[in-house]
């Protein structure tokens, strides 16, 4: 069964080296938590996103697989950005995730924290259209420079066969 | 606790500026015989000396996961085939088993078995292909034509089983589309039986050759430090010495019941990477015997009406199939709303699949993380400072897709 109320999830996994980090750095930056057909689910405060992602990977969980975001359109915040972490001692996952809303998406890059996560931010940036603050090199990767919009955006329009 | 490195180099803007009068922009493709598929590289030479290579992607537009959004989800299987055309069953794997976990759905025994036995055949296919073009890159053509002539035999099991060589879209969501034909087992037997001879041939010819040492020993170095940092999987880091394996450490659809041994090595460098190739290979055919000696039997299908489509011949004959079939092909299956990240170990890595669902037929968001993507960013790291004929070798080495990495 899912446990979705925050505290329980939080007490139920205070074992996990990265509720512990994060709970030891900044109890606020945790906004919500959630286990789901085992996997774990933490909602970061967007402002708080870098530093987290430094938190968690000095807990161990030292390798980013992913970054990555869903449109949640038309609800605000409407961005949720993910990021899949990887602990390859521990053999275990964590996702954060932070929300961003619509008017003016912008969340910090983790780029200092990873590298690696130069390709996925960029792709991001290409198919939805969030920024990511102090990334060296925020530039379309799939599109052409000159393209207009993000196709991955849920009201970005789908012409042809359906 | 491992030192991160944020290599400098990737990190500068992407316009490649000449220095002065001793270095050159190169252009390397878009569409270069030692790439599969388009790839640009913006290459700064000085001499014969690269001092940056800038990968430019971004040119087949298949709007992939765009389209997975307004499909059914057993409509997204054959989709997956096309992301990467020398590991079509990894890509059907992953993704069926995040709707699986979506779904909290059981998956029988033999379907299991039947999905890592095809998997392994896959591994063999892709590792086949990635030996002889690599080697033909280098300009060891002989190795290409061995190297196909094993793969042909693959790919003719892949059609006997599923009717298709390549897009073979033969995984369900539930477990597999058809029963294995009558004498798909013999036959694997039979490739498996002379494969591990084929293996020593390749690599008679090719170690022993001091051509090919030289042109791979002390190339294209990638630390372990780096190769995290920067997202590499599979097996450039395993060459890095980083011993993870997510078939060993991680186990899905029934890994933990076999016996294999994982390569790492500690050299870092092009070399390693052929050696990890070619011991995984045989690697998995120890794996595929297993399976073929051990195949369960017993239903292929999870026993789920809703979301599994009935037989043939139950459908003709029961008026609940004959809905049931219809309500699946004309509305799909609703999946209970939540998100899942699945990852298997592919040829190349790290294959993961994120799906969302919102509780309706069509996934919300599904999102294909490729491990050639995330390797192409070491390029830059494993190029610098060598010769511009090294820069073939490693594309090579991390055995590049170009269908993985664009969207």
């Amino acid at each position: 069964m899912p446990t979705s109320t925050k505290d329980a999830v939080l007490s139920e996994h205070a074992a996990n080296p990265g509720i512990s980090a994060l709970l030891g750095w900044k109890p606020a930056a945790i906004v919500d938590a959630l286990w789901d057909r085992s996997e774990l689910t933490l909602t970061v405060a967007v402002d708080d996103i870098r530093e987290a992602a430094k938190v968690v990977r000095d807990a161990g969980f030292n390798f980013l697989e992913d970054v990555t975001a869903v449109d949640w359109y038309p609800t605000e915040p409407r961005f949720q950005v993910s990021y899949h972490i990887l602990s390859h001692g521990l053999k275990q996952r964590i996702r954060l995730r932070a929300f961003v809303s619509s008017d003016d998406p912008v969340i910090d890059s983790i780029t200092p924290i990873w590298p690696s996560a130069n390709f996925y931010e960029r792709e991001v940036f290409d198919l939805f259209g969030i920024r990511f603050a102090g990334h060296p090199n925020l530039r379309r990767i799939m599109m052409p420079d000159e393209w207009e919009g993000h196709p991955l955006r849920k009201d970005y329009p789908v012409e042809g066969y359906r | 606790m491992t030192e991160f490195v944020a290599t400098g180099s990737l990190l500068e803007p992407h316009v490649v500026e000449g220095s002065g009068d001793t270095t050159m922009v190169l252009n390397m493709g878009p569409q270069h015989p030692s790439t599969h598929g388009v790839l640009r590289l913006v290459i700064e030479i000085d001499g014969e000396t690269v001092l940056k290579v800038v990968p430019d992607i971004g040119y087949l537009h298949t709007g992939i996961e765009k389209t997975c959004e307004a499909k059914f989800y057993q409509q997204v299987v054959p989709m997956t085939d096309r992301i990467d055309y020398l590991s079509p069953m990894s890509n059907n794997l992953c993704y069926c088993l995040a709707v699986e976990k979506l779904l909290e759905m059981e998956i029988p025994e033999k379907a299991q078995w039947m999905r890592v036995l095809l998997n392994e055949l896959t591994r063999l296919n892709s590792h086949l292909v990635w030996l002889g073009t690599h080697a033909m890159d280098i300009g060891a053509l002989t190795v290409f034509l061995y190297t196909f002539r094993e793969r042909e035999e693959i790919l003719r099991i892949f059609e006997h089983v599923s009717g298709q060589r390549m897009m073979t879209s033969y995984f369900r969501i539930g477990g597999l589309a058809l029963e294995p034909p009558f004498d798909f087992f013999d036959r694997v037997q039979a490739l498996i039986k002379i494969l591990p001879e084929k293996i020593d041939e390749y690599q008679n010819l090719l170690t022993g050759n001091p051509i090919w040492v030289s042109r791979l020993k002390g190339v294209g170095h990638l630390s372990a430090a780096d190769g995290i940092a920067l997202g590499v999987t599979g097996p450039p880091l395993r060459a890095s010495g980083v011993d993870f394996d997510l078939r060993r450490d991680m186990p899905y659809s029934s890994y933990e019941k076999f016996q294999f041994k994982v390569p790492v090595s500690n050299d870092c460098d092009v070399w390693a990477r052929y050696v990890i190739r070619l011991e995984e290979m045989r690697e998995s055919v120890k794996i595929c015997q297993q399976a073929l000696d051990g195949m369960p039997e017993g239903p292929i299908k999870a026993d789920s009406p809703k979301v599994v489509l009935p037989d043939r011949e139950k459908m003709k004959t029961q008026m609940e199939s004959l809905i049931y079939h219809f309500k699946i092909v004309t509305e799909g299956f609703p999946v209970p709303a939540g998100e899942v990240y699945q990852a298997i170990e592919s040829p190349r890595g790290e294959m993961g699949y994120y799906v969302v669902s919102d509780g309706t037929a069509k996934p919300y968001r599904v999102h294909m993380r490729n491990p050639s993507f995330a390797t192409l960013q070491a390029l830059q790291v494993m190029c610098e400072g060598r010769l511009l004929a090294d820069v073939v070798a490693v594309i090579g080495s991390i055995d590049i897709v170009l269908g993985e990495i664009d969207r």
